[in-house]
């Protein structure tokens, strides 16, 4: 009997596994399906193409992408991540520990249109035009709540010892948070940092009112900029067989370089981690 | 070279809980020292007191002068220098989990700015002969983590940590309960070892280890200490009722 019912909860624990890799496989599997035909050098060396020509590529929507992602990265991180530090080392049980706690959280469930439209309004109208800046700045904004609440979390893992440890030693307490309990927690605020670049380098709407898209090649913040995203979307909802086939091309693009660059940061970050931490 | 302990009138708090009430005391300077009590008898609040970690909990609160040597550590210095020169060991191993064994036992100089790296090889392994380490990690010194030694060989680690920053008075706080009885043993020699060259004050749960450590013993009763005197004469003839109920076994 025994024997039956662990068979039992091993099975429905491994068909509650089925289920949710399943979606994420069958989407992966489709992407590859319908985009891998499309991907040739054209598509990483050129620009997009009037309809009607042949060819083209997304070029400028890749290092676009690219760019975006660093502005936002630069913006959301360290803020997230300071955040995070604040929630956890400085101002535990204190008002403003959960008001700031509270606003991450909200800020987490705002719509990513209505981000958009808000720094459509801080941003883009002061400066009188569509731009690149823009466009990282709503990023940014997305990623600080994430990288927040899980730098929070994370810090709070790591055992109170430790933080005693390295103060017993005559360590000032900002040291010890640097070097010692935010060192600990790394990997988990890594994850977290991965996480929410991961969530905004899919995103259409907060760059639809901010980087607006460019149909050309652009690097510089001041200008408009094309998004994978954004150029997916355009593509995607365009009558154009040719348009569609390119917009496939796009998703299988943007999947990959997310999973290359997540992979790539921590296979760069685990190397001088001991192995056997706990 | 370890330094002696005056301690006078100290009273400690924990929010309204009044944990030390009028502790006096005299710790003498290259002795270990041993405190003993039942659970919650204040004498690990006590050890506290001596490096101001018992600060670094926010409702905790302390009244009374207690000189180091020839310093008033309530008065004369910050909570980070006094801590330089009264290392402390914990009940549970507490190694840094991300760092190597090596650097685990630079932390404190490392983390304090030190960073001379010929002197630091020379301390790493001074401070692990002394805590009788040495000879079982120095092959992976920067390969292994300290976290994947053993319970009695990562709070020898934890140990060599706290020599490493060459302190003059070294407290331990219940440094063996956690271990196994060999892990023990090591750790008691280790003391008899250290205690020619450092001031030691060792809390134990554990009679026959302050028996074996200590010259010296306090018995702490309820947040008050009721006698401090020669462990012999603690042991085999104390002067109030309440030690010779507690060593004997009556309560406790």
């Amino acid at each position: 009997m025994r024997t039956f019912e662990d068979g039992a909860v091993t099975s429905l624990a491994v068909l509650a596994t089925v289920l949710v890799v399943a979606p994420l496989v069958a989407v992966f599997i489709y992407v590859i399906f319908k985009g891998a035909s499309s991907l040739n050098l054209a598509f990483f060396t050129h620009n997009p193409v009037p309809v009607g020509e042949v060819g083209g590529g997304m070029a400028n929507a890749i290092v676009g992408s690219a760019i975006l992602l660093t502005v936002g990265s630069l913006l959301g991180i360290p803020v997230g991540i300071a955040g995070g530090i604040f929630l956890a080392e400085y101002g535990r049980g204190t008002k403003l520990a959960n008001a700031v706690r509270f606003t991450a959280d909200v800020l987490n469930g705002v719509p990513s249109i209505v981000m958009g439209i808000a720094v459509y309004s801080l941003v883009v109208v002061p400066q009188g035009h569509f731009s690149a800046f823009s466009g990282g700045v709503a990023l940014g904004i997305m990623m600080i709540p994430t990288v927040c609440r899980t730098t929070e979390e994370m810090l709070l893992m790591v055992p109170n010892a430790v933080r005693e440890a390295a103060l017993a030693l005559g360590v000032p307490n900002w040291r010890s948070v640097l070097s010692i309990t935010v060192k600990t927690a790394s990997p988990g605020i890594i994850t977290g940092c991965m996480l929410a670049f991961a969530r905004v380098a899919g995103e259409t709407a907060p760059l639809i009112f901010t980087a607006f898209g460019n149909v050309g090649w652009n690097e510089k913040l001041s200008e408009p900029i094309a998004a994978l995203p954004l150029q997916i979307y355009v593509y995607a909802l365009s009558p154009y067989d040719e348009w569609h086939r390119l917009a496939w091309a796009g998703a299988l693009v943007l999947i990959v370089l997310i999973v290359f660059a997540v992979s790539l940061v921590r296979y760069v970050t685990s190397r001088g981690v001991m192995k056997g931490a706990s | 070279m370890g330094v002696g302990i005056e301690v006078s009138n100290l009273n400690a708090w924990y929010g309204t809980n009044h944990s030390l009430q009028d502790i006096n005391l005299n710790i003498p300077g290259n002795h270990a020292t041993a405190l003993i009590g039942p659970s919650g008898c204040g004498k690990s609040t006590f050890v506290r007191c001596l490096n101001r970690m018992h600060e670094t909990n926010p409702v905790a609160r302390v009244t009374g002068t207690v000189r180091i040597g020839d310093m008033d550590i309530y008065e004369d210095c910050k909570p980070v220098e006094i801590r330089r020169r009264v290392g402390m060991v914990f009940q549970r191993p507490n190694p840094f989990p991300t760092m190597s064994i090596y650097d685990n036992v630079a932390a404190g100089l490392k983390l304090n700015g030190y960073s001379n790296r010929h002197a630091l090889d020379e301390i790493v392994e001074k401070s692990l002969k002394n805590s009788a380490l040495w000879e079982e990690v120095k092959d992976d010194l920067r390969k292994k983590s300290g976290a994947s030694l053993s319970g009695g060989q990562q709070q020898r680690l934890c140990i060599a940590r706290a020599l490493a920053v060459d302190p003059e008075v070294l407290l331990m706080d219940e440094p063996a309960s956690a271990l196994d009885p060999v892990s023990t043993s090591k750790i008691e020699d280790l003391i008899f070892q250290l205690k020619s060259q450092y001031t030691i004050v060792i809390v134990t749960h554990n009679m026959q280890q302050a028996a074996r450590v200590a010259e010296k013993t306090g018995f702490f009763l309820n947040g008050r200490m009721v006698e401090f005197d020669t462990t012999h004469k603690i042991f085999t003839n104390p002067s109030d009722k309440r030690t010779e109920d507690y060593i004997t076994g009556r309560f406790g």
